[in-house]
């Protein structure tokens, strides 16, 4: 029954983002037979809308495969496929501490990039054993050489013995499989200690509850055991036991070494710690697992719905997708513009992106999201110390003894020839430079730099003056003093407290003027003149007006046909229930998205 | 008749043109061969018959025969209707019977029977006095085709209106307002003066999409539209609603029926109607292709394929937007009987503040100047 520890691997795969990591799952999963072709589709663990749209990996996947190798031996390989991108990396954390290696995926037409280089270092950490592959060798500008140079260069591991592969065609497939039953080491383990489990992950499924993913570290996890998490003290009767073919599969038990699922009874996803280390209820083990940091949303905005009497609709649809993501976190806010609504924290904006688009998909709402804000720490003249998640909860100025905010270490990677437009942007975000080096033809550019500035549109801007070539990777590093003011966008001479952010000093007025700009573009012309203004403190830094309409009015009757006009007027007013009332002026629900994205 | 009464009016369509004009997307419709006149006149009639039994007893202060072009109508057909529509209803002494006729369409001999037929009121689309213009416009007449069925018109008929449409592509102020000078010279007691409209479906939408036919932008359109409003009303012919302009006492009692929001039939392919009837006032549309109007009334009686009995918010949004077209505006009282509401005061004030609209001391709303050249963002202010 159990599978003999020196026949498991368990194996993450690593890469940037679109290097080909879940086409490489692919194309083991059906090398090892996992599914029937006719179940398989790209990127078959991509399994959310929103993951397969966007090409990209949010939830990491495990799978268990079995292989049998060229010396004759069945093996059990579990796979974990993980997220790309920066916002998940916490993802990649917990799937590389259930395993003992990382194929590194470097796609051999591009290089190293920035998230190589982090998903790397986080392997190394963890211990692993790296076995390089380098994909898409079927393209004429892949240059597998050269890369094998870069990655022993710009990382320091060896790479003369790594893999060439086509993830898309399918060539090289079973070197890697040869490669991770021979290069990387089984797990190790003792049978007869007691259980020692860890908590990698866990999601609520509609039909089965909360799904508690986990690595069998010592001794035997058993269907009908009862269980303690030693962080949360909680004890549970196992009621299913099994692994991810990627179908589910249950089995009666769990032993060292291996990774799979199970369910016990538990409401919510937010009762688990990931992490946590579960063990026999009866038969403890003396010692927990180390553990890891729960994620900490370090993005907040609030989510009002545009039609105030969706409120109730919101509550219950952001209380599900947090079953499902405990990343996630929320709490009631009240804008006086706005309403009732949520603030909410994310973990990156791409992050925030995601929750908005489900929450507007999934549930059918219409949102507005106000300008996202970083998490400030301040300490007040009593020498207290609060946290600020919200602009609008700013304390008074003369309460204030000192702000400090979040900074973040930035690793950029970019062709030589966009270097200076780098550094240049870099500097305008305030950043420090760290280091400047070269890996081949590229550029390493390591930076710090407040969060602040990277939450708005750093990433697109980057992008933007790279033509899409430089990549970029970070990790919050720590809290440092800044001299940082709050800034008011008054609408018609109201404040519209939906749009209030704190801003540095020295970065206010271009970013009011910029914002004044962007809102005389997006708010259509009214029956009267608009002033929009931004404001610190009671002096006005930047204004613009929005002109007055001055021709509205059907010339024609059409005779009797008072139905023609009525729909016209019907579709106005649906035009209008899609902007938000301030006042006497009626902002569109996508002027606050386009504030986000204003530069200055 | 009080002076805002509405009366009841009856509307024909005529779907037949001669040429489709670019600009329009009225329910106008070209056919090789010319309509068999006398088929038309007993459809005409019949539908007519069908309609008196629906709203019977009523005095007829209106009758218009629009298009389409209703100058391509045989005499004897215009008679036939009109016939009909007397046997079934009383006219008032004053009926008002307004013919649409097209410059490129008009006869003297034809001109004189649609007179003998009862018709007492013309309604020439003459559009433009500039032949380029007219001719990007598509129309069949030049500019000396309009003065001479004008002059024609003013001899036959006891009333004479005509339309002219501004905000061309490229016009200048001092163009139209030359141009509307001259009008004015041949004008009797009353025009129609519209802003050109791109309509969906159009030629002009298509040239407009592609960037091929640039129309004035909305600066310019004001400066045309006041303009317009500031000359005629110079000349004694203010305007009494949005687009229409005239003598005092010279209105179209027609159009008047429509914007008082009274109760009017409407006959023909895609003629619209308001009927009050016993359970409320019912939305009527018929069917618009022609043969298929036809075909339908020969078969059943009638070309109805719409009747909808308007909610009480529907009917206060038609009478917002029927009423503040005119310059004597909308009966507040009579919003809330039509309604069963009352217009937010908050939004009047605001709307009064900015000077947009006016309260008179009998209680009716009414747009200013202003108000007038935005008035369908206030309409919608306003709206349920
Ligand atoms: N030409 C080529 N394209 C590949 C190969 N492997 C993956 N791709 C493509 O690269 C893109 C990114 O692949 P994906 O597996 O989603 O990357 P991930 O973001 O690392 O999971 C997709 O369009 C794949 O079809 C390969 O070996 N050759
Ligand atoms: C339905 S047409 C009927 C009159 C007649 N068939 C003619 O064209 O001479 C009534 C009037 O509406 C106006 N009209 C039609 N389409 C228009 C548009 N797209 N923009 C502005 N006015 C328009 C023209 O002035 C036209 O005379
Ligand atoms: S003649 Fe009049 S109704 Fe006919 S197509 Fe031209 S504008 Fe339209
Ligand atoms: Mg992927």
């Amino acid at each position: 029954m159990t599978t003999p520890l020196a026949q498991i691997r368990n194996f993450s795969i690593i890469a940037h983002i679109d290097h080909g990591k879940s086409t490489l799952a692919d194309r083991l999963i059906q090398a090892c037979g996992g599914l029937e072709s006719r179940e398989m589709v790209d990127q078959v663990l991509d399994n959310m809308d929103i993951e397969r749209e966007r090409g990209i990996t949010i939830k990491a996947q495990t799978v268990r495969l079995e292989y049998k190798a060229a010396d004759g031996q069945v093996y059990t390989l579990n796979l974990m496929d993980t997220p790309g991108h920066v916002d998940f990396a916490y993802e990649v954390s917990r799937s590389l501490a259930a395993c003992e290696g990382s194929l590194l995926v470097v796609d051999a037409s591009q290089g190293v990039e920035a998230q190589t280089l982090a998903n790397v270092y986080q392997a190394i950490d963890n211990h692993h054993e790296i076995v390089p592959i380098l994909n898409k060798i079927d393209l004429p500008a892949a240059d597998a050489d050269r890369v094998k140079a870069q990655i022993e260069e710009v990382i320091g591991i060896d790479a003369s013995e790594a893999v060439p592969i086509s993830a898309k065609t399918g060539l090289g497939i079973p070197d890697v499989l040869e490669a991770i039953v021979k290069r990387l080491p089984p797990p190790r383990g003792e049978v007869d200690a007691p259980l020692k489990a860890m908590l990698v992950d866990s999601w609520y499924d509609t039909y089965l509850g909360v799904v508690v993913l986990v690595r069998v570290v010592d001794g035997v996890l058993r269907k009908g055991q009862k269980v303690r998490m030693m962080g949360t003290g909680a004890t549970y009767e196992i009621e299913r036991v099994g692994v991810f073919t990627p179908k589910m599969r249950d089995l009666t038990q769990l032993s060292p070494g291996e990774i799979g699922f199970i369910t016990a009874s538990i409401k919510e996803v937010a009762d688990t710690r990931v992490g946590d280390t579960i063990t026999d209820d009866r038969k403890p083990t003396a010692e927990a697992l180390p553990g890891f940091r729960p994620a900490q949303p370090v993005v907040f905005c609030g989510l009002f719905p545009v039609d105030a009497a969706e409120f109730e609709d919101l509550r219950t649809a952001v209380g599900k997708l947090r079953l499902n993501d405990a990343s996630f976190t929320y709490e009631m806010e009240t804008s006086a513009a706005l309403g009732f609504g949520f603030r909410c924290g994310f973990l990156g904006l791409l992050h925030l992106e995601i929750i908005q688009e489900r929450l507007e998909r999934e549930f059918n709402l219409d949102l507005i999201a106000t300008a996202p804000s970083v998490v400030y720490q301040m300490t007040l003249t009593d020498d207290s110390t609060i946290e600020l998640h919200n602009p609008a909860d700013m304390p008074e100025v003369t309460k204030i003894e000192e702000i400090r905010e979040p900074w973040i270490r930035a690793t950029i990677l970019t062709p030589d020839e966009y270097l200076g437009s780098v550094l240049k942007l870099c500097q305008d975000k305030r950043g420090v430079q760290i280091d400047l080096s070269y890996a081949g033809a590229r550029a390493m550019v390591v930076y710090d730099l407040p969060l602040n500035e990277v939450v708005f549109d750093f990433y697109d801007r980057l992008k933007s003056v790279s033509k899409g070539y430089a990549s970029f990777d970070y990790q919050i590093t720590d809290y440092r003093p800044a001299d940082l003011v709050r800034m008011q966008i008054l609408v018609n001479s109201e404040p519209v407290d939906a749009l209030a952010m704190l801003v540095h000093r020295t970065r206010a007025e271009s970013r009011g003027r910029a914002i004044c700009e962007k809102l005389k573009d997006v708010i259509p012309p009214h029956m009267f003149q608009i002033p929009v203004q931004a404001a610190i403190g009671g002096k006005i830094i930047a204004r613009e007006t929005i002109r007055a309409l001055r021709k509205d009015v059907t010339a024609k009757c059409y005779g009797g046909d008072a139905t023609r006009k009525r729909k016209l007027l019907d579709k106005q007013k649906e035009g209008k229930k899609r902007m938000r009332q301030f006042g006497k002026v009626e902002i569109p629900q996508e002027a606050f998205i386009q504030v986000l994205k204003v530069e200055g | 008749m009080s002076a805002t009464e509405p009366g009841f009016g009856i509307y024909l369509h005529w779907p037949f043109c001669a040429a489709k004009c670019p600009y329009c997307d009225f329910n106008s419709h070209v056919r090789h061969d010319p309509p068999d006149q006398a088929r038309w006149a007993r459809a005409l009639t019949a539908a007519i018959a069908h309609d008196a039994a629906l709203v019977p007893g009523r005095t007829v202060t209106s009758v218009f025969l629009g298009g389409g072009t209703p100058s391509l109508m045989a005499p004897a057909t215009v008679g036939a209707v009109i016939d009909a529509i007397a046997g079934h209803w009383r006219l008032a002494s004053d009926v008002e019977i307004t013919l649409e006729a097209n410059p490129s369409s008009v006869e003297a001999e034809r001109f004189r029977g649609y007179r003998a037929a009862g018709v007492n009121r013309v309604s020439l689309g003459v559009q433009a006095l500039n032949d380029a213009d007219l001719k990007s416009l598509g129309r069949l007449h030049n500019v000396e085709e309009a003065l001479k069925a004008i002059g024609l018109a003013r001899e036959t008929f006891p009333r004479l209106s005509f339309d002219l449409i501004y905000a061309r592509p490229k016009q200048t102020v001092e163009a139209w307002t030359a141009e509307l000078r001259r009008a004015l010279d041949f004008a009797a007691d009353h025009l129609s003066v519209y802003q050109l409209t791109i309509e969906e479906g159009t030629r002009f939408a298509d040239l407009h999409r592609l960037g091929k036919l640039v129309t004035p932008d909305e600066d310019t359109a004001a400066d045309l539209y006041e303009a317009t409003r500031g000359l005629l009303e110079a000349a004694g012919m203010p305007a009494y609603e949005v687009s229409n302009h005239a003598v005092p006492g010279a209105e179209c009692r027609h159009n008047l029926v429509y914007w008082r929001y009274g109760e009017y039939v409407g006959i023909g392919p895609g003629a619209h109607g308001r009927l009050v009837l016993g359970d409320g006032r019912h939305a009527t549309a018929d069917e618009k292709v022609p043969e298929r109007w036809l075909q339908r009334v020969e078969t059943q009686g009638h070309g109805r394929t719409v009747d909808d009995l308007l909610t009480l918010d529907e009917q206060g949004d038609e009478y917002l937007l029927m009423g503040l077209r005119l310059a004597e505006g909308l009966d507040l009282a009579r919003f809330e009987t039509i309604s069963g509401r009352a217009l937010d005061p908050s939004r009047l004030a605001d709307l009064t503040g900015h000077g947009l609209v006016e309260i008179t001391p009998d209680g009716r709303l009414r747009a200013t100047p202003a108000g007038f050249a935005i008035l369908d963002a206030i309409v919608a202010d306003l709206a349920a």
